[in-house]
């Protein structure tokens, strides 16, 4: 298994798309699909392969060689189950991608499936290191690609957007930045040695007021990222002007990039100080669950919806980690294979009804069930799926989460259980302003709809894009051990990370 | 018959109407109306067999029947949470009710909406409709009964919303389901307070392990209960979240008979007597539960007085009647309630269902001051609707007359109730009896109002189901024995209800009660019910209106919640913290402009900006060099 093979194939496969454009035009989305595929084949098949001989239950080391010496970073990988499970979430929306901007996009192709495919290698990447230089540096890979993506291809305000997404990132790495360097001058004053390996970090003992701010850089960086009120605000203008694929990509994957980092190395790496913390970040949690469904209520926009949708669920990942339980933390990991297919699903969809009638104004839409009843069932499940029906995905992990953390914080879980009531009034407003109503008109607004003929119904391709996410938000929803099977040993302020020394 | 052949049969009850959904919905438009009734009636069919025949399975020797199909998920090491069905006397009397009486308003709904374009599609959600139901009422588990639970909510708000064109439709749709929500949510909330008191979230668990844990007033049962009641008043359309009942009454007729009549309103009092473990160990509770039905079923009887449409009149009083369920359990008389559920969805299906063979037959007028004379031009559904009224005032000899009886007659010497509910009760059957009369005679009675072609449908399948179903409203009360008697091992646990020094004129004021109303009603709506020249309109007083919009809850909830919610929402549509960020973008801009402002090429502007600089450097180096210095250096 060699993740390395993985992510250069991902960046070959991205040279050769935007190669082959300039060759032959409209090849490089079907070399891309192509090359994606082979390269999720091999993902499986090494896992299974390998399956037998190592327990991912701890982290199982892949390869580790120097590579800068006079700093002592090393390029390092590792895995266990929780980044196998976001590495595979990566590579099956890598393909959604790839689906959803078939018809999408229509200059700079190559260029476009180059920055795609360079950014999911970034967030492989993030997935796998422990190396934490080679972390910071993968965290940075992923962003540049994505930048360019929403500046470049993105919708009318996509400048404004990318660099607020830019900037807003940047700074909080910076702090993260920080923060590793002081580890590692703080690894070097108690070891003798300078060292940015996650296996040394985690044996550092350190004093808990230093703990607690180095905690903070590190996560202030994963709580923009995450994103948590009140470091949010780049998260609507990034997915509204993103491309379809790019709001994909930014609500499926890269906000679980801010979730990994919370498990992996602030509740890791200062177990004492987040526990400290945890009060203050449950309730952050739940402001942004209760916060977000308020936001998305009122949005008008429906991409712009849908993106605070993701704050109000990515709220429960916070609460859910910062109770520091079992079911909760079960309840955790669920949520973000669940939000990532679910929110992968209404950005598709999104698309979907953009490409007919170019506008995202929830004012100008209604009726569209009649012209497209198989997209208004898929859109129905998706809805339901935002809200917590129960029978998808995301019931199971509200549910795990809001059992767990009311272990923990019951006056707090309540409140965020009144999320869901917020989460069932902008599913309606979502699901009832864009299909249901009459066609001629809409609910609210006296703006002309379009003509009936436009609005067609799904074509295949679109069809095996939305039957692949509800088949998997349906399967995982009436059986989500098919994930939770392999975090069963759930307390995660015990769980052991010494790495396995086997190298690939 | 082997136990293993019951087991199978009970598993696959849901399966049947699943499999006739997904055939429904993916062939939707190519299937001929032949095609999709016998598929979706024959699923009907097939489920209410089984239920007959795992029911007969049901004894003193085997009380109880479970099926697992497959683990779901699971809590910590030990609780697992499992698609698993269990089948006691509770249960088998609500799928008797669910999928029987489920049967009959399929049949009735196959000929009702044959000419609709979406047929097939509605038949699709009534079959997932009963899915859901069954799965809630056979749920082991309460997370199971949770997805029963949210599924009918859905399946509710998509027949709402069925005929989704209408703006109308849609916000009635929406309105339901949000406002169930809020029920779902204290719901959800009772769960997680469960798992946390108890460890477990099967049903048999919980109630055995709540009567180990805890004694009578403890507060834990108290919240749990108090949160589970906050469920069940949102799906029971109960006080105070009953205000989507009466805007549901927008979707198809069958809908109303189906899910807000027989079904799916019935579930609140389906979780209170399934969690009966938990509620006798908090009887303010129960006191609360007596004091919301009572309070609902006068409320939901002042509000029929006053309406004009006949499906609001059918839906306030089923508002009313579920009222009743509640005082019942509220009293602690448990298997009076269920039996009041089981004949209250005859006989209100029937009314619901000739409401819309007679609302077809006017060509959609629902409107009861537009109707009239009908005994002579509608014969056949004046006598059924009749039917249904009695049982409905409870008259002796119907089977309202048996359940409803059953339930006041506990009510005066219940612990948990008392006199003061008793007479609520009473004056609840009087409200009944005139509102019904006031129904009869606008409606049957008086002149005809309505002057087109009358277009009475001649469907046998109509006519079948209607006639089956008021021959199960007049015979109902012969089920008493063998609902008491499967009821018995379900409510083991309730304690003995002490019949002490009852006076003996109770019985009578109870049955008595509802000819008063006729009687009042016979003289006070005379004019609706003679024929004359007199033109009739609806009362228009303030007081009348006030009434008829449900006594003015919609009002407050949209001052207290809906329009505070929305102005908040809209006045921080652009999001503050991102306004506030936005600050610091425009400062840095402001900085930006007078920057660049000086960069203006002007050869003034830069000597200038020199001298200027030259001069601060030399006030400056003045200021802070020591003047003293300066004079040493001088002298010397």
């Amino acid at each position: 298994m060699s993740i390395t093979f993985v992510m250069c194939s991902l960046l070959i496969a991205g040279g050769l798309a935007w190669f082959a454009e300039g060759v032959k035009a409209n090849s490089a989305r079907y070399v891309a699909l192509l090359l994606v595929l082979i390269v999720s084949a091999y993902f499986v098949f090494a896992l299974i392969m390998t399956n037998s001989s190592a327990d991912y239950n701890q982290l199982h080391l892949l390869v580790r060689v120097a590579w800068i010496n006079s700093f002592n970073i090393e390029y390092a990988l590792a895995i266990d189950y929780l980044s196998i499970v976001l590495v595979s979430l990566t590579l099956f929306l890598s393909l959604i991608c790839i689906l959803v901007s078939w018809h999408e996009i229509k200059e700079k192709v190559g260029f476009y499936y180059f920055n795609l495919l360079a950014s999911i290698a970034g967030i492989i990447g993030v997935f796998t290191a422990v190396d934490m230089f080679l972390f910071f540096f993968f965290w940075e890979v992923m962003l540049l690609p994505m930048t360019a993506l929403i500046a470049i291809w993105g919708h009318e305000n996509k400048h404004f957007a990318a660099i607020k997404f830019f900037i807003f990132t940047q700074v909080s790495s910076l702090l993260m930045l920080v923060a590793i360097i002081a580890m590692a001058a703080v690894h070097f004053k108690q070891t003798g040695q300078l060292s940015f390996f996650y296996q040394d970090w985690l044996t550092l003992d350190l004093p808990l007021s230093l703990a607690q701010y180095l905690m903070l850089g590190f996560f202030i960086a994963f709580a923009v990222k995450l994103p948590s009120v009140p470091v949010h605000s780049w998260l609507p203008d990034a997915h509204t002007q993103a491309p379809t694929a790019g709001s994909v990509l930014l609500a499926g994957v890269l906000l679980k990039t801010g979730a990994y980092g919370l498990i992996r190395f602030v509740l890791q790496l200062f177990p004492e100080a987040s526990l400290n913390f945890a009060p203050f970040a449950a309730t952050l949690g739940v402001v942004s669950i209760l916060y977000g469904a308020k936001m998305a209520f009122a949005q008008q926009d429906f991409k712009r919806l849908v993106a605070y949708s993701s704050i109000s669920h990515m709220g429960f990942v916070m609460l859910a980690l910062f109770s520091f339980n079992g079911v909760a933390y079960q309840g955790a990991i669920l949520t973000l294979v669940a939000h990532g297919l679910s929110s992968a699903a209404l950005f598709s969809l999104a698309g979907m009804i953009y490409s007919r009638i170019h506008s995202r104004n929830l004012m100008n839409m209604g009726g569209f069930w009649q012209g497209a009843p198989r997209m208004g069932g898929f859109a129905l499940v998706f809805a339901a799926a935002a809200f917590g029906l129960p029978g998808l995905a995301n019931f199971v992990a509200e549910f795990l989460s809001l059992v767990g953390a009311y272990q923990v914080y019951p006056l707090l879980t309540i409140f965020a259980a009144l999320g869901l009531i917020g989460s069932a009034i902008y599913g309606m407003v979502l699901f009832q302003n864009s299909f249901q109503g009459d066609f001629k008109g809409s609910l609210q607004a006296s703006l002309p709809a379009p003509k009936k003929s436009v609005f067609k119904d799904l074509s295949r391709r679109e069809l095996l894009v939305c039957s692949a996410l509800v088949s998997l938000l349906i399967v995982i929803g009436f059986y989500p051990n098919l994930i939770l099977i392999f975090f069963q040993t759930a307390d995660i302020a015990l769980v052991n990370n010494n790495l396995v020394g086997a190298v690939q | 018959m082997p136990e293993s052949i019951t087991v199978t049969l009970l598993a696959l009850l849901p399966v049947y109407p699943l499999v006739s959904f997904v055939l429904l919905i993916s062939f939707a438009k190519r299937l001929s109306w032949h095609v999709a009734a016998t598929i979706s009636v024959g699923a009907m069919v097939l489920s209410a067999l089984s239920s007959f025949v795992v029911i007969q399975r049901l004894s003193v020797d085997v009380p109880v029947i479970t099926a697992h199909l497959w683990l779901w998920f699971t809590l910590s090491s030990d609780e697992q949470v499992n698609i698993s069905f269990y089948l006691d006397g509770l249960a088998a009397v609500m799928i008797c009710v669910v999928t029987g009486i489920g049967l009959l308003i399929h049949v009735f709904a196959a000929a009702y909406m044959r000419e609709d374009e979406n047929f097939t599609r509605f038949m699709a959600y009534m079959n997932l409709f009963i899915v859901a139901m069954l799965i809630l009422v056979l749920a082991d588990n309460l997370v199971l009964l949770y997805l029963g639970w949210e599924g009918v909510g859905l399946c509710s708000f998509l027949l709402i919303g069925f005929w989704y064109h209408e703006k109308a439709n849609v916000l009635a749709a929406r309105k339901a389901f949000i406002v169930t929500r809020i029920g779902d949510t204290a719901m959800a909330i009772g769960l997680f307070m469960i798992f946390k008191e108890i460890g477990q979230l099967t049903i048999i668990g919980v109630n055995e392990s709540a009567r180990t844990l805890w004694i009578v007033g403890d507060s834990q049962p108290y919240w749990i209960a108090l949160f589970l009641l906050g469920g069940a008043v949102g799906k029971s359309a109960q006080l105070p979240l009953q205000t989507w009942l009466p805007d549901a009454m927008a979707g198809p007729t069958p809908v109303s008979a189906l899910i807000h009549a027989a079904t799916m309103v019935t579930a609140g009092v389906y979780l209170i007597a399934r969690m009966h473990g938990i509620f006798l160990l908090a009887p303010e509770v129960m006191t609360y539960v007596a004091w919301l039905g009572a309070l609902t079923l006068l409320l939901a009887g002042v509000a029929a007085l006053a309406q004009t449409d006949i499906k609001r009149v059918l839906a306030y009083s089923t508002m009313s009647q579920i009222g009743y369920m509640m005082l019942s359990l509220g009293a602690g008389a448990f298997s009076a309630g269920v039996f009041h559920l089981m004949t209250h969805a005859f006989f209100k299906a029937l009314l619901f269902l000739t409401a819309g063979a007679i609302i077809l037959a006017l060509h959609h007028q629902q409107n009861i001051f537009k109707m009239g004379g009908l005994l002579k031009r509608l014969p056949f559904e004046t006598t059924l609707f009749s039917i249904g009224l009695v049982c409905l005032m409870a008259l002796p000899g119907s089977s309202g007359f048996f359940s409803k009886e059953a339930i006041i007659a506990q009510l005066f010497s219940s612990t948990t109730a008392g006199p003061l509910l008793w007479f609520c009760a009473i004056i609840g059957a009087l409200l009944t009896s005139i509102y019904s009369c006031r129904l009869f005679f606008l409606a049957f009675m008086g002149n005809a109002r309505f002057e087109a072609e009358l277009q009475p449908s001649s469907s046998k399948l109509l006519k079948f189901s209607l006639i089956a179903l008021a021959i199960l409203s007049i015979i109902g009360g012969v089920f008493a024995n063998v609902l008491t008697v499967s009821l018995a091992p379900v409510f083991i646990v309730t304690p003995v209800i002490e019949i002490l020094n009852e006076p003996t004129w109770l019985h009578t004021v109870a049955i008595v009660t509802p000819f008063v109303g006729i009687l009042f009603s016979w003289f006070y709506f005379a004019k609706y019910r003679i024929v004359s020249g007199v033109k009739i309109t609806a009362n228009s007083s303030s007081l009348a209106r006030f009434c008829r919009q449900g006594l003015g809850f919609d009002n407050l909830y949209t001052w207290l919640l809906v329009k505070p919610y929305c102005t908040l929402a809209k006045l921080n549509r652009k999001d503050i913290f991102d306004q506030l960020l936005m600050l610091n973008a425009w400062y840095v801009s402001l900085w930006h402009d007078v920057l660049t402002s000086s960069q203006n090429g002007k050869l003034r502007w830069y000597v200038a900006a020199i001298g200027l600089t030259t001069l601060l450097l030399l006030l400056t180096l003045l200021l802070t060099v020591n003047v003293g210095e300066i004079s040493v250096e001088a002298s010397s």
